[in-house]
C-alpha cells in the first residue's frame, strides 16, 4: 500500500483539478464570470429560494373540475352516438349527476342495441385498457363512469400542457429564472427567485387567456408611434416566437374563443406551412359569417392573451363555421397553441395549495450567518484534529480543504440548489468529514501499539478501517436517499449537501490521505509513528 | 522528527466495563422513552388524550393521528395555515398586530414577538400565525397595507401559506420517510450482519428517534420540515456509530473464538471508543457554532442534532452493543456466554 498505484494519484490530481474548475466561479465576480471562454466552467452555486429571496407556488390541477368537463362531453358523445345510430335510439334526461354522465333511453327495450353504440366509447384512443365504465340502472338509464387512471392520466396531461400555459404568461420572453416543475401527477411548482410579491404572480397565472377576434384600425406609423391612438382602440405587439406584427386594434372583442369547439394543427394544402384550423359552435359561425360580410377587405387580428397571433384580410365573407390561422408556426407551436385554444386558456383550473416567499433581506442574512458558522465549524475542526493527530491531523486538514472543494465544486457542477438546511448539512459534513480519517488513525494507534512497524501500522490501518467507512457511510447516504424521496424544497437540498460531503469526504480522506502518507512515509523513513 | 505535543483525549487503552452498567442503562433508557411516549400522546403531558380523542373526527386512525398532533407543537408546514414574519426597526405590539389580523380574518390568530438577528440588536421582529382561509393570500395582502399605522417602516420579509391538504401529506410523509429510514437500515446492517446485529442497531434508531421527538413533544419547540430533515441525519448518524462498534465485534468475533460473549463487547466498545468520542466531539463543536451563529432558522435543526448525537452515541454503546448480548450470536460454539464483568479501572 506504501506505493500508491500510479491511477490513484492521477485520479486524485484530475479529479481535485476538476473541483478546483467547477468551485472557481463561485469567488469571481460575476463580470468576470461571464466574459469566462465557453469550455470553462461558469457556473456559481444554485442559490435556493430561501436564501436569494423569492417565491414559490405549488398548484393542483382542479381535478373535480375537470372530471365534470370531462363527463360533459362523454355525455355529449353518449347522446350523439345514439342519435347517430341506425334508427335513431331515443333518450331523455342528458346530463352529469354527481361522478357520472348519464343519459336516459325512452324505451328501456332497445337497452341491447344501446350497449352495442355505446361500447367504442369506452376505448381508449391511444392504448389498451377502457377509459370509462357504463353501468345500466332501471328504467333505461345508463351511467358513465371515469376510470380511475384515466382520470389520473387527464389530469397528468392537464399539468402538463399548463405548465407551457403558465410558462408563457409569466416568462413571455424566456428570459427570467422562473423555474415551472411537475411535481407528482397534478401538481406545478413555480419557483419566481426575486419575486416577493406572489399575489402579481398568482394574478398572471390565473388570468383566463381567451382567444379574442378584433377588427384591425390601420393608423400610420407615426400616429402608432406618439401613442395618440384613435377612441376604443388599444396597441398589441406580437405572440412570442408565432406572431409577426404590431397592430392597433379595436378595443373590444368582435368574438371571443369561447365560442371554438374545435382547434387542431394542420397543413395548408397549397404553401404546406404549417396552420392552426379551427371551429366555431353555431353561434360562433353566425356572428363570424356576419363581421366577414360587413367588413370584406379590412383585416382583423386574432389575439391571444391580448397578443397578436395573426392579422389577415377578410377576402370573403365566410359562414361556414370554419378557418385556419396562419403564423410563423412550427409542427410544435401549432400544437401547443391548438391544445391551449381547445380549453380556452388552461386546460383545467388551478389551485393554490401552497405558497411561500422569501424576503431577500433574510436570505442573504442567512447567507451570512450560514456562512460564518461553516467557517468557525471548519476551523474548530481544523485545530482539533492537529491537536489530537499532529502531523497526520494537518494531513487530514489538507484533505479536508480539497474535500471542501470537491463539495463546492459538485454543487456548482450538478446545479441543485443550496438551501438553508442544506448549509446545515454542509456544516455537518464538514464535521462528519473528519470521521473516516479518526477512524484510519485510531486503527493505526492500535496496530502500532500492537507492536507493529511504522509500515505495516499504516497499512493495517487503512485496510481494516476500510471497511468500517464504508458500512458506516452507506448508512448515511441511505438516509440522504430517503430524505430525497420525502423532501420537499429545502430539505432536498440537505440532502443534497449531505450524500455530496458523504462521497466525496469519503474520497478525500481515503485516497488523498493516503497518497500523502505514502509520500510523507517514503521521504522520511521514521522508525515510528508520530500519532 | 520531534513528537508533536499531542492531545490524548484518553488514556492510551481503556478498560471500562461498559456491560456491567448495562442493566442501569436499559432502565434510564426506557424511562425515558415512556415519558416520551406518554408526552406525545397527552399533549406534551398536558392533555388528556381520551378527551382528544373524542372530540377528533373522522376513523379512529384519524383521531389517532389528532392526539399525536397535538403532541406537538406543530409548525406551520404540518399544521397548515398562514405564518407571516414581519420585520420592524422598533418592537411590535402584539396586541395591535393581534387586532390587525382579527380585522382581516376570521379565526385564531398567535403573536410571537421574536428577535431576528442572534446578537439582539434592532430590527425586531414579530411572527404572526393564523389558520389560512380561502383568501389566505388577500388576507396578507391586507396586512400588509394595515401594517404602517401599527409601526413605521414595518415590512413583511417572511410568508409561508400551507393548504390543508399539503400540510397532512408533509406530515404524513415525514413519518413514513422516518419508518422507511429505519426499515432501510434494518434490512442493510441484516444483510451486512446478523439479524441479532440489525435488531439491535433498530432498537437503538427508535431509541434515539422516540427520544428526541419526548424532547420536542415535552418543551413544545417547534416541529418543522428541518427538524424531519434531522431525525433522519440523527438515524444516519447513530447508525454510523452503531456500525463502527458492530464491526469491531464481528471483527473480535473471529479473532478471540473463546471469550466470553460480555467481555467481548466490552472490548470492542474500548477499542472503538476513541474514535466514538473524538468524532462525536467534532461534529458537537461544529453544531454548537451552529446553534449560536446559525440564527433562529437553524437553531432548531441544530438543538435536535445536538441531542440526536449525544443520545446516538449512547445508544450505540448502551442500547445496540448490549442488545446483541441478549440475544447472543452464533460463533464456532454455542456462546452461552454471558458477560462475567472484567475488573473496572483505566
Amino acid at each position: 500500500m506504501l506505493q500508491v498505484a500510479r491511477w490513484r494519484i492521477i485520479l486524485v490530481a484530475i479529479v481535485t483539478v476538476l473541483g478546483i474548475a467547477f468551485a472557481l466561479p463561485n469567488f469571481l465576480p460575476e463580470r468576470m464570470r461571464d466574459s469566462m471562454p465557453g469550455f470553462l466552467p461558469n457556473q456559481a452555486i444554485n442559490l435556493g429560494l430561501d436564501l436569494r429571496g423569492g417565491s414559490q407556488l405549488l398548484l393542483e390541477v382542479d381535478v373535480a373540475t375537470l372530471q365534470r368537463q370531462q363527463l360533459d362531453n362523454v355525455a355529449d358523445q353518449m347522446a350523439s352516438a345514439l342519435r347517430d345510430a341506425e334508427p335513431a335510439i331515443r333518450y331523455t334526461g342528458r346530463g352529469v349527476v354527481g361522478d357520472a354522465a348519464r343519459v336516459r333511453l325512452v324505451d328501456a327495450t332497445q337497452m341491447e342495441r344501446a350497449r352495442t353504440v355505446l361500447r367504442p366509447l369506452a376505448q381508449s384512443s391511444t392504448g389498451p385498457g377502457e377509459i370509462m365504465t357504463f353501468n345500466e340502472g332501471e328504467d333505461g338509464l345508463i351511467e358513465a363512469r371515469l376510470a380511475p387512471a384515466h382520470l389520473r392520466e387527464l389530469s397528468r396531461q392537464a399539468a402538463q400542457q399548463s405548465i407551457e400555459v403558465i410558462r408563457r404568461r409569466i416568462d413571455p420572453t424566456g428570459t427570467s429564472e422562473v423555474t415551472i416543475v411537475r411535481q407528482g401527477d397534478d401538481r406545478i411548482v413555480v419557483q419566481a427567485p426575486g419575486v416577493t410579491d406572489p399575489e402579481q404572480l398568482k394574478e398572471r397565472i390565473g388570468q383566463t387567456a381567451l382567444m379574442t377576434f378584433h377588427l384591425v384600425r390601420e393608423v400610420s406609423p407615426e400616429e402608432a408611434s406618439t401613442g395618440r391612438l384613435p377612441p376604443g382602440t388599444m396597441a398589441v405587439g406580437p405572440y412570442p416566437e408565432i406572431g409577426t406584427s404590431s397592430e392597433v386594434v379595436e378595443r373590444r372583442p368582435r368574438l371571443t374563443g369561447e365560442h371554438l369547439t374545435r382547434a387542431n394543427p394542420s397543413t395548408d394544402p397549397q404553401t404546406n406551412e404549417f396552420v392552426l384550423s379551427f371551429q366555431f359552435d353555431s353561434e360562433g359561425t353566425r356572428i363570424f359569417c356576419r363581421i366577414t360580410r360587413e367588413y370584406v377587405d379590412q383585416r382583423f387580428a386574432i389575439l391571444l392573451d391580448n397578443q397578436v397571433l395573426t392579422a389577415p384580410r377578410i377576402n370573403e365573407p365566410i359562414c361556414g363555421g370554419s378557418g385556419q390561422i396562419s403564423g410563423n408556426f412550427t409542427a410544435q407551436s401549432a400544437n401547443e397553441l391548438a391544445v391551449m385554444l381547445r380549453a380556452g386558456a388552461l386546460p383545467a383550473p388551478l389551485s393554490v395549495i401552497e405558497e411561500r416567499t422569501v424576503g431577500a433581506g433574510l436570505g442573504a442574512d442567512a447567507i451570512q450567518s450560514g456562512t460564518t458558522a461553516s467557517l468557525i465549524a471548519g476551523a474548530v475542526t481544523l485545530v482539533f484534529m492537529v491537536l489530537a493527530y499532529g502531523l497526520f491531523g494537518v494531513i487530514a486538514v489538507i484533505a479536508l480543504l480539497v474535500n471542501g472543494v470537491l463539495i463546492v465544486g459538485a454543487m456548482s457542477m450538478i446545479g441543485a440548489a443550496l438551501t438553508l438546511p442544506g448549509i446545515a448539512g454542509l456544516i455537518l459534513t464538514i464535521a462528519m468529514a473528519v470521521d473516516a480519517n479518526v477512524l484510519i488513525y485510531e486503527r493505526m494507534r492500535e496496530e502500532a501499539r500492537a507492536g507493529r512497524g511504522p509500515a505495516l501500522a499504516i497499512d493495517a490501518g487503512f485496510n481494516r478501517a476500510m471497511i468500517t467507512i464504508f458500512d458506516a457511510n452507506l448508512t448515511t447516504i441511505l438516509a440522504a436517499l430517503i430524505l430525497f424521496q420525502f423532501g420537499a424544497g429545502p430539505v432536498r437540498g440537505f440532502a443534497w449537501t449531505l450524500s455530496i460531503g458523504v462521497i466525496t469526504s469519503v474520497f478525500t480522506a481515503v485516497m488523498v490521505t493516503q497518497i500523502m502518507i505514502a509520500w510523507w512515509f517514503r521521504a522520511t523513513r521514521p522508525k515510528q509513528l508520530p500519532i | 522528527m520531534a513528537m508533536w505535543p499531542l492531545i490524548r483525549l484518553l488514556p492510551q487503552k481503556t478498560n471500562f466495563t461498559f456491560v456491567k452498567f448495562a442493566a442501569f442503562a436499559a432502565f434510564l433508557s426506557v424511562a425515558a422513552i415512556g415519558v416520551s411516549l406518554v408526552s406525545v400522546f397527552t399533549g406534551g403531558l398536558r392533555e388528556n388524550p381520551i378527551a382528544v380523542y373524542q372530540e377528533a373526527e373522522g376513523s379512529p386512525l384519524a383521531r389517532l393521528g389528532a392526539i399525536m398532533e397535538h403532541g406537538f407543537n406543530l409548525g406551520i408546514d404540518f399544521r397548515g395555515g398562514t405564518s407571516i414574519l414581519i420585520e420592524a426597526p422598533s418592537e411590535l405590539d402584539a396586541e395591535a398586530l393581534r387586532a390587525l389580523a382579527g380585522r382581516v380574518q376570521d379565526g385564531d390568530v398567535e403573536v410571537q414577538n421574536t428577535t431576528c438577528r442572534p446578537d439582539n440588536a434592532p430590527p425586531y421582529c414579530a411572527i404572526l400565525n393564523f389558520e389560512s382561509t380561502e383568501q389566505g393570500s388577500q388576507t396578507v395582502e391586507e396586512i400588509r397595507a394595515g401594517l404602517p399605522a401599527i409601526t413605521e417602516g414595518a415590512r413583511i420579509i417572511n410568508v409561508d401559506v400551507v393548504g390543508a391538504k399539503v400540510s397532512e401529506e408533509l406530515f404524513s410523509g415525514g413519518l413514513i420517510a422516518l419508518g422507511l429510514a429505519i426499515l432501510l437500515m434494518l434490512i442493510y446492517i441484516w444483510f451486512r450482519f446478523e439479524w441479532q446485529f440489525g435488531l439491535g442497531a433498530v432498537l437503538a434508531l427508535f431509541h434515539d428517534v422516540i427520544l428526541t421527538l419526548g424532547v420536542w413533544s415535552v418543551f413544545r419547540f417547534e416541529f418543522t420540515l428541518t427538524i424531519i430533515a434531522a431525525l433522519l441525519t440523527i438515524i444516519g448518524y447513530s447508525m454510523n456509530d452503531t456500525v463502527v462498534v458492530f464491526d469491531r465485534m464481528r471483527e473480535n468475533l473471529r479473532k478471540y473464538k473463546k471469550m466470553p460473549l460480555g467481555d467481548l463487547v466490552n472490548l470492542s466498545l474500548n477499542e472503538t471508543l476513541s474514535r466514538t468520542i473524538i468524532t462525536g466531539c467534532t461534529a458537537l463543536f461544529a453544531l454548537t457554532g451552529l446553534l449560536f451563529l446559525g440564527g433562529e432558522a437553524l437553531s432548531g435543526f441544530a438543538i435536535a442534532m445536538i441531542f440526536g448525537i449525544v443520545v446516538g452515541t449512547y445508544s450505540s454503546l448502551y442500547v445496540a452493543a448490549p442488545a446483541v448480548l441478549i440475544w447472543g450470536v452464533k460463533r464456532g460454539r454455542e456462546g452461552e456466554a454471558r458477560g462475567s464483568p472484567q475488573t473496572a479501572g483505566s
